[in-house]
């Protein structure tokens, strides 16, 4: 293994073991997607003790349908719930990141301190004064409340992603603009929104994958009319305990979003994942 | 196990509560009576010693999972991308969706354990979620297959961040492929490694998601935690004191671990 080139050649025996060992890992992690696959293609009838882990041998859809069927109110209220939250926290995280890292104003950095213990604290030690500021303002039990919710505590991860992002703009182009006789909004509109695109696909994908995914504030502030996909999962598992297949095949509805978006954008996902590490 | 359920008794402190719930506000100071009767209570001190225990291991699952499959990606193997994918996608699923294969698979007569009559390794079955004694260990590999990704992630970026100067001025002084391994490449990951126990430390401290999915707390109380037991307190049986109380240990914990990190990154990031 003296150069990279020789280690590159495919036969030699440490190769093979690499390769082994991968194949054992990956096995491990598509474990889960195999249960799905043969589950969710099988009749109820099919879905029996003892062959569970064997291919469908009539493949079927019912499932799928059925599941759908079940799932498709839950599936609307979570987009209702998803998008808003989104453009909204990615907008304040956006502003929040401008100020932080351009307009350094007294106590800049322990504002920011501060915002960013915010991304840490348990959902819990929040949960008894989020209901009750809710009930008060007449948003709790539906998507709205969900909505505020989520773009409140989304600020903390936008405002760190936008405010790392903004850092590498240069300061000469803020002044130049100022001595333009540009405000600070007007600086924020015409000079940073437009090169902002890649950091708002980055907080975009970051925000929509958690708050479709997200479950204990969805339990907890919502009504069963208005329960987000992630509820409805959890509920469609109590209410048709036997029916695996359909169970499965709301467990892949309910990842199928966030799947997808990681399939097509899975290296920014993996940015957004790596920047709430704040070091690395 | 039964006789903790029994002993909780009405709301002594009643710091919180609210019209939504029938029962009239009382805002009286209790003092630190909640924090006692807390920490004496069985269910309490289970969910604590489940806490740490569930903490310990999902780490080292994780670190070793995920510090594992980054030396083997950081080979420069064919197909590197094909397997990273395949490493973090669980980070792009819901707990909720997690749970619920995982639930299957841990199922006692048709889960994995069939699979492992198949291959011969009946050695490694058993009861999983359905017995105290191994209910705990069903959740830390479930949360593990969701969350070692994230490790991975990371100990590739640090891997990919040594300079090749460094192995070659190591192998120039005739040192070893191990040697290097261990005196040049494991010290450097030292500071991910913090930084993933503290991430996924703090992950594992608030873990909700999967616990009520996968066992609610059970059987008994083996998979109970502070998270789950503020929310039955609060949402189940209206003990909002008790509630608030456990909210507040957890802050505590959480805060205990993050604070001193904070301030350690926003101390390197001005060094930068």
């Amino acid at each position: 293994m003296s150069t990279a080139a020789v280690t590159r050649s495919p036969l030699r025996p440490s190769r093979l073991i690499t390769y082994a060992l991968l194949l054992v890992v990956a096995a491990f992690y598509l474990l889960p997607i195999y249960v799905i696959a043969v589950t969710a293609f099988k009749s109820f009838i099919e879905v029996s003790h003892t062959t569970p882990w064997q291919l469908p041998s009539a493949p079927s859809l019912d499932a799928f349908g059925n599941a759908f069927t079940t799932l498709a109110p839950s599936f609307f209220n979570s987009v209702l719930l998803v998008v808003p939250a989104t453009l909204l926290s990615a907008l304040l995280g956006s502003l929040n990141g401008y100020v932080l890292s351009k307009w350094r104003f007294r106590g800049a950095d322990l504002v920011f301190t501060l915002l960013l213990f915010g991304m840490f604290i348990p959902y819990q030690s929040i949960l008894l004064p989020l209901v009750l500021v809710l009930q008060k303002i007449q948003l709790y039990g539906g998507i709205p409340g969900l909505v505020l919710t989520h773009v409140v505590y989304g600020i903390p991860i936008t405002t760190l992603i936008f405010r790392n992002y903004y850092a590498a703009v240069p300061t000469e182009v803020i002044e130049a603009a100022r001595i333009d006789g540009a405000s600070v909004l007007g600086i924020y509109r015409h000079v940073l929104l437009p090169i902002s695109m890649p950091g708002f696909v980055v907080v975009l994908i970051w925000q929509f994958t958690s708050i479709w995914n997200e479950f204990l504030f969805a339990v907890t502030l919502t009504l069963p009319d208005q329960w987000p996909i992630t509820v409805a999962l959890n509920g469609l598992a109590g209410s048709l305990l036997a029916h695996y297949e359909i169970q499965m095949a709301g467990a892949l509805l309910t990842a199928l979003p966030p799947l997808l978006i990681y399939i097509v954008l899975g290296r920014y996902f993996i940015r957004g994942l790596l920047a709430g590490a704040l070091k690395g | 196990m039964a006789v903790a359920a029994t002993r909780e008794r009405p709301d002594r402190g009643r710091s919180l509560g609210s019209k939504w719930y029938g029962i009239a506000p009382d805002y009286t100071s209790a003092g630190l009576t909640q924090y006692i009767d807390l920490f004496g209570l069985p269910r309490f001190q289970a969910d604590v010693s489940n806490t740490i225990e569930f903490t310990i291991l999902f780490l080292i699952a994780c670190i070793l999972l995920g510090f594992g499959s980054a030396v083997l990606l950081d080979q420069h193997v064919r197909g590197t991308i094909f397997f990273q994918n395949i490493f973090l996608f669980p980070l792009a699923i819901s707990f909720v969706v997690t749970g619920t294969v995982w639930r299957w698979i841990f199922n006692p007569n048709f889960g994995i354990n069939l699979l492992l009559e198949d291959v011969h390794l009946d050695f490694l079955k058993s009861p999983w979620l359905a017995d105290t004694r191994t209910a705990l260990y069903g959740l830390v590999i479930a949360a593990a297959w969701q969350m070692s990704g994230f490790c991975m992630a990371m100990f590739l970026a640090g891997l990919r961040a040594i300079p090749d100067e460094l192995r070659e001025a190591a192998r120039v002084d005739g040192a070893s492929e191990g040697r290097i391994f261990l005196r040049v490449i494991l010290p450097l990951m030292r500071p991910i490694t913090l930084s993933a126990i503290i991430i996924l430390g703090h992950i594992s401290l608030k873990i909700f998601d999967l616990v009520y999915v996968m066992t609610f707390g059970g059987p008994g109380y083996a998979t109970d935690m502070p998270s789950l037991y503020m929310w039955v307190a609060v949402f189940r049986q209206n003990l909002y004191g008790r509630g608030a109380a456990i909210a507040m240990v957890l802050l505590i914990m959480v805060a205990l671990l993050i604070v001193p990190y904070l301030v350690w990154s926003l101390r390197s990031e001005d060094e930068r």
